[in-house]
């Protein structure tokens, strides 16, 4: 299993493509507490429910002004059908080029396998790592961690 | 993770078997979701072969996103909770996940005698919205990964949805160390 970068550094700043025509660069996401979930593939039976889960939550997750971000290594087109099929409100984030950097960064990936971990981060309005999970890639994580870690920053 | 069923089972939820039961199996469950539907007979069959050994408690879970009738079946059976009518009503919407428009939902109060000029407005003003939020909010912070998601006095199951293996872990749940 991979190492996660450690709970209280700060996030590795980054910039994806989030659509086919614009970028997300994490550094613009000061102020409020940000959600990564690193899953391994669009269209994964797992990852639907893992994505679709976090979608329902995003109600809850909001009450803290928290911003979610998917983030795996398939492409923005794959990514737009994904998030098209499944009407996902929150953006998904192509690690595609070079592929899984950033996962790398965030010890989040997994060269054996070519794909991102199943793991979450949260991090605080300044952009620090304030809690990690690494799920095994087969098990959905559910939504309880995060809410756990967003109330901790209260 | 905890995946700990938060709250505990109370006097606010459904449930069918006694308080005192050495076992109780929470589902979260979305009236529109195949899998769901699936699980249906099997929690039957399990409470059949436990009796009165087994207490059970169903809490909803709609994931509105995917199942567009899902929330509004979900206020639909705690419409009917209302009138005490929750469990015929729980089994219609689970026989019937075919046919969960508005204006079949209100057919189904009626055919438990609930009256229709209560059951549709109840509905339209979502007047049981909140009640169906707070069991999704609590399924959230259970650690409800999917639906259906099942505790055993109050740990989440992560096994397989199949008779034999909720049995298993039923009956071991209920078997003193």
């Amino acid at each position: 299993m991979s190492q996660l970068v450690e709970v209280g550094t700060k996030a590795p700043d980054f910039t994806l493509p989030r659509s086919p025509d614009a970028k997300q660069r994490l550094a613009d996401s000061r102020g409020h507490p940000v959600i990564l979930a690193f899953y391994p593939a669009d269209w994964s039976p797992v990852c639907g429910d893992e994505l679709a889960l976090f979608n329902e939550c995003l109600p809850e997750f909001q009450r803290y002004g928290a911003e979610l971000l998917g983030i795996s290594v398939d492409g923005v087109w794959c990514h737009k059908a994904y998030r098209d099929a499944r009407h996902f409100d929150f953006h998904l984030l192509a690690d595609f080029e070079p592929k899984g950097a950033v996962s790398r960064a965030y010890g989040a990936y997994r060269a054996q396998d070519g794909f991102s971990e199943r793991a979450l981060f949260v991090l605080d309005g300044a952009g620090v790592i304030r809690w990690s999970y690494l799920s095994p890639v087969s098990v959905n994580p559910g939504a309880d961690g995060i809410l756990a870690a967003l109330e901790g920053l209260k | 993770m905890s995946a700990r069923l938060t709250p505990p089972v109370s006097a606010r939820d459904h449930a069918q078997g006694p308080a005192d039961a050495p076992v109780t199996l929470v589902e979260y469950g979305d009236y529109e979701c195949p899998h769901c539907g699936r699980a249906h007979p099997i929690v039957k069959a399990l409470q059949r072969s436990m009796g009165n050994d087994l207490r059970f408690v169903f809490r909803n879970f709609p994931l509105a996103k995917s199942h567009p009738h899902a929330e509004h079946a979900a206020e639909m059976a705690e419409a009917a909770g209302h009138q005490g009518k929750f469990w015929p009503m729980h089994d219609l919407l689970f026989e019937h996940q075919d046919a969960l428009e508005d204006e079949d939902l209100i057919g189904y109060a009626a055919s438990l005698g609930i009256d229709p000029a209560w059951a549709a407005p109840a509905l339209a003003q979502g007047l049981f919205r909140e009640r169906v939020h707070e069991d999704f909010a609590s399924g959230v912070k259970s650690g409800v990964n999917g639906t259906p998601t099942f505790f055993i006095n109050g740990v989440r199951y992560d096994g397989l949805l199949h008779p034999t293996s909720l049995l298993e872990a039923l009956v071991s749940a209920a078997t003193p160390e």
